[in-house]
């Protein structure tokens, strides 16, 4: 069921009503209905994978935190007869009883996502190697692709290892938990959320408030706004611009990167924000993804403000974890050794970096071309970090430059354009068509097409980019405005009319503009096959 | 207690400018049929009428093109309504039949049997010219259900500006002077041509694979047989003498069968060309006016003089015109009749072609 459909708006609809009219003690275990029901309409097969994952993950932490309790309890027990030796040797043998039951279920929990969504991806390498001595290629294989898997998968493996360490204590109603794996608007595309921030609101059985209720309606106007409007309209040029590479060089590569930019942003964020929409307007408050990415001055930055449970979820769970691991201080002690204290003690964090950043590539999809993204993301972070002293040399010399308006447009600038090249690979086939491409900016020079009507060969008319530029320029304002003060809270400052007649005018914006239905090729929402 | 009630006139208020705007927007929006494309507001006319009819004739072109409820009148007294559409398709005859007996209850269904020949839903464009003027009622959600291609939905029948909301950039005047009105089009469901274009060599028809309609198409005539039983209606088929698309006799052969099985009148009007007078090639004066796909005025006058007699001589159908009552309501018909004759006789004579039609 897509967001943008009609059945998921008669299905949410219904949700509120039924949600706010029955006891409020049924109300997570009608969430938990509905959010199968959910899951059962896209493909009658999927919620077999999504319980699969639920059992596993909830019967893993269960035991995990018996373990803790148990080890608690003894310690507690046994505080003054235990010498500090004995204490160190029980946890041991204890964590080694947990390890038991987290690794198991780490490699079930990721296997399954690993062996849907990469096995095709495995034999298409093999094939490559196969086929270079002579050898036959093997068969690909038909695998269903559970919407929301990587999602779904990232936030129940999160919940094991934040019981492993023992953030908080596991849920023990099984339903419960999964309601928090399944909850059905953040099925489709995220946000990946913890389960203490999740649970304090899920369970609630949250009483009807007319002003969050409308919080939550504006938001998912707001969402159909960037994803109706502008994304699907976006798409046809940017579709058009990809699939046919070898007629749109140069400067249509250059197009390439700033509609896709738009497409992407306003297609992710909305979905987000229709997320976050229908979760609010149940009462249920689910973590921000977007920080207005775009204004970020650098790319660690724009990391921290895009995609944020992304980013924190591979920082938690991959980055820390890795960069104090046994193998990591061993690799750290040997590299200062031989290369030094300054290079030395830089080598494990730039190999973390690149690991994290391996998997945050390949997690977006199983291709050479997600990988290479991903690395280059990393080597560009890495590269960022050993100028930084540079940078800070010439802010010394200047110090006035970082504080004017043109300095900090052209680190904006920067950051959006890298960002906007490196998502190249997301757009062509493979990777040497990507980089042919991007030379292409460098070696043909068409710009004048772009004066001679070449914009409107793309599969959008003239209107078509004006309601674009329009729709873009009021996700400006929106983005420039909520610097200083939230737009909720501008809009909740306004009076009834006012506040009412920019929802209506929202509401027959996307009625009117949105380029859904019948003669529009209306896109999937790009993040839900993740 | 005092600010409950104000939120609730506030929340009411908020609703209705909120419904009032997306009723409003869809009005703009929607097509209207007026200047262009006119049979898309055939389906619509009928609700305008304030008087029941002896006769309602269902089917495609083949009906709103070759029947004159006008000459019907004038020369019988027999009042009658064409529900036609372009390629109408059997199950929406069926619905549109089921949509009439809402209103009234006619004396004879006259059904027109070449859509037999279409098994599936055929396409959008004529989707919505048949069924986009047609009242919301349960009627309308089986017909549009029946008909709908594979991209349709259902909502965008019942909430027109789902489909039709990307016109904003086609806007006419057309779409504001029609808002809230529409003007006349057909008489009593037919639609007038005057001009003359003779057929010429019509193509041998090609030999198909297989001749038997549709397991689809048998069911909805089983239900407008039964339809029209229950409500004590006889159900006349016909086949309208249109020269192309070609009627085969095989398609034929299974109309008279079930006619026959059945006990309904059947009539091929192919058959009955000579009879009839219709002439279909003489250059000036033929009497159609797209090389024999549909009749012209004339032709549909000469043919529903025919059809008249034969319907009279089948059922006791009354003469009308006595009622002084019916007989005023028919008058306006009738002016209005003779004027676009007039019109477009005045045209063809001026541009040696119909412009405004």
């Amino acid at each position: 069921m897509l967001f943008t459909s009609y059945s998921f708006i008669f299905f949410i609809l219904a949700v509120f009503f039924l949600y706010y009219t029955i006891p409020k003690g049924s109300r997570w275990p009608f969430l938990l209905c509905a959010s199968y029901i959910f899951y059962f309409i896209a493909d009658p097969v999927f919620p077999l994978f999504i319980l699969a994952t639920t059992a596993i993950t909830y019967f893993a932490a269960i035991r995990i935190g018996k373990l803790h309790d148990e080890q608690s309890a003894y310690l507690k027990a046994n505080k003054a007869a235990l010498s500090s030796d004995e204490k160190k040797a029980y946890k041991a043998k204890m964590d080694k009883r947990r390890t038991l039951w987290y690794i198991p279920s780490l490699l079930v929990g990721f296997g399954i996502l690993a062996v849907i969504k990469y096995t095709n991806f495995v034999i298409f390498n093999v094939n490559s190697i196969l086929t270079g001595f002579g050898g036959q290629p093997l068969s690909f294989v038909t695998l269903i692709l559970p919407m929301g898997i990587s999602f779904y998968t990232f936030q129940s493996m999160g919940y094991l290892i934040d019981v492993k360490r023992k953030k908080y204590a596991p849920e023990r109603n099984f339903f419960k938990f999964a309601l928090f794996v399944s909850f059905f608007p953040q099925l489709v595309q995220g946000p990946i959320s913890r389960f203490d921030d999740l649970a304090k609101t899920l369970f609630a059985g949250n009483d009807f408030d007319s002003k969050v209720f409308s919080h939550g309606i504006r938001r998912i106007l707001w969402g159909f706004f960037k994803k109706v409007v502008i994304a699907d309209r976006m798409l046809i040029a940017v579709n058009e611009l990809i699939d046919k590479p070898e007629e749109y060089r140069g400067m249509y590569v250059v197009l390439l990167m700033l509609f896709y930019a738009i497409e992407l942003y306003a297609d992710f964020t909305g979905g987000i924000d229709i997320t976050i929409g229908v979760a609010e307007a149940l009462g249920i408050t689910v973590k921000e993804n977007f920080e207005r990415p775009y204004f970020s001055k650098n790319i660690e930055e724009y990391w921290r403000r895009w995609h944020i449970t992304m980013g924190t979820w591979f920082r938690d769970y991959i980055f820390y974890p890795l960069s104090i691991s046994t193998f990591m201080q061993k690799l750290s002690k040997k590299s200062r050794e031989k290369l030094g204290p300054k290079l030395g003690k830089k080598i494990p964090v730039y190999l973390a970096t690149l690991i994290v950043w391996f998997a945050t590539g390949i997690w977006h999809g199983a291709s050479w071309n997600f990988i290479v993204w991903g690395l280059l993301n990393g080597v560009v972070i890495i590269i960022s970090q050993e100028c930084s002293p540079l940078y800070a040399k010439f802010h010394e010399k200047f110090p006035k430059v970082a504080d004017t308006f043109i300095y900090r447009s052209f680190t904006v600038a920067r950051t959006f354009w890298l960002m906007c090249a490196l998502r190249l690979l997301d757009c062509y086939r493979d990777v040497p068509l990507t980089f042919g491409m991007f030379g292409s900016i460098f070696t043909t020079f068409n710009w004048g097409g772009l004066f001679s009507g070449a914009l409107t060969n793309l599969g959008l008319t003239l209107e078509d980019y004006i309601i674009i530029l329009i729709g873009c320029a009021v996700m400006l304002g929106a983005s420039l405005l909520s610097r200083s003060r939230p737009m909720r809270d501008r809009i909740d400052a306004m009076p009834f009319a006012l506040r009412s007649g920019l929802c209506l005018l929202m509401f027959l914006a996307i009625l009117v503009f949105g380029a859904y239905g019948t003669g529009y090729d209306a896109s999937q929402f790009i993040y839900n096959q993740f | 207690m005092k600010t409950n009630i104000k939120r609730i006139i506030f929340i009411v208020a908020a609703l209705l400018v909120w419904c009032g705007s997306f009723f409003l927007v869809q009005r703009l929006l929607v097509p209207k049929y007026m200047d262009d494309l006119i049979e898309g507001a055939l389906t619509a006319e009928y609700y305008d009428e304030t008087t029941e009819h002896d006769v309602i004739f269902i089917g495609d072109c083949e009906v709103y093109e070759n029947f004159s409820p006008i000459t019907l009148w004038e020369e019988y007294g027999i009042t009658s309504y064409i529900r036609g559409n372009a390629q109408q398709l059997i199950w929406q005859s069926y619905y549109m039949l089921e949509d009439v007996l809402r209103y009234e209850k006619p004396e004879v269904v006259v059904f027109n049997v070449l859509s037999m020949k279409y098994g599936e839903p055929q396409s959008e464009e004529y989707n919505r010219l048949a069924l986009d003027g047609m009242e919301l009622s349960p009627t309308k959600i089986e017909a549009v259900n029946a008909s709908m291609t594979e991209d349709e939905e259902l909502i965008t029948y019942i909430f027109p500006l789902l489909r039709y909301h990307s016109r904003w950039n086609q806007l006419s005047g057309e779409d504001i002077r029609y808002m809230f009105r529409h003007d006349k089009i057909s008489h009593n469901g037919f639609v007038m041509r005057a001009d003359v274009r003779a057929a010429g060599a019509i193509p041998e028809p090609e030999p198909l694979a297989d001749y038997s309609f549709s397991e689809n198409c048998w069911k909805y005539l089983d239900m407008m047989t039964a339809l029209c039983r229950e409500n004590d209606i006889e159900l006349v088929l016909i086949k309208a003498p249109s020269l192309y698309p070609a009627w085969y006799d095989e398609w034929d052969a299974q109309i008279v069968e079930y006619a026959e099985k059945n006990g309904l009148e059947y009539i091929n009007l192919l058959d009955k060309v000579d009879e009839i007078g219709i002439d279909f090639y003489s250059p000036e004066t033929a009497d159609t006016y797209d090389n024999g796909l549909h009749l012209n005025l004339s032709g549909a006058e000469k043919l529903s003089s025919y059809f008249g007699n034969w319907l009279l001589t089948k059922f006791e159908l009354s003469d009308h015109r006595t009622d002084s009552e019916l007989a005023a309501v028919w008058q306006e018909k009738i002016d209005f009749y003779y004027y676009m004759k007039h019109d477009q006789l005045e045209e063809l004579e001026k541009y040696g072609e119909l412009i405004s039609y």
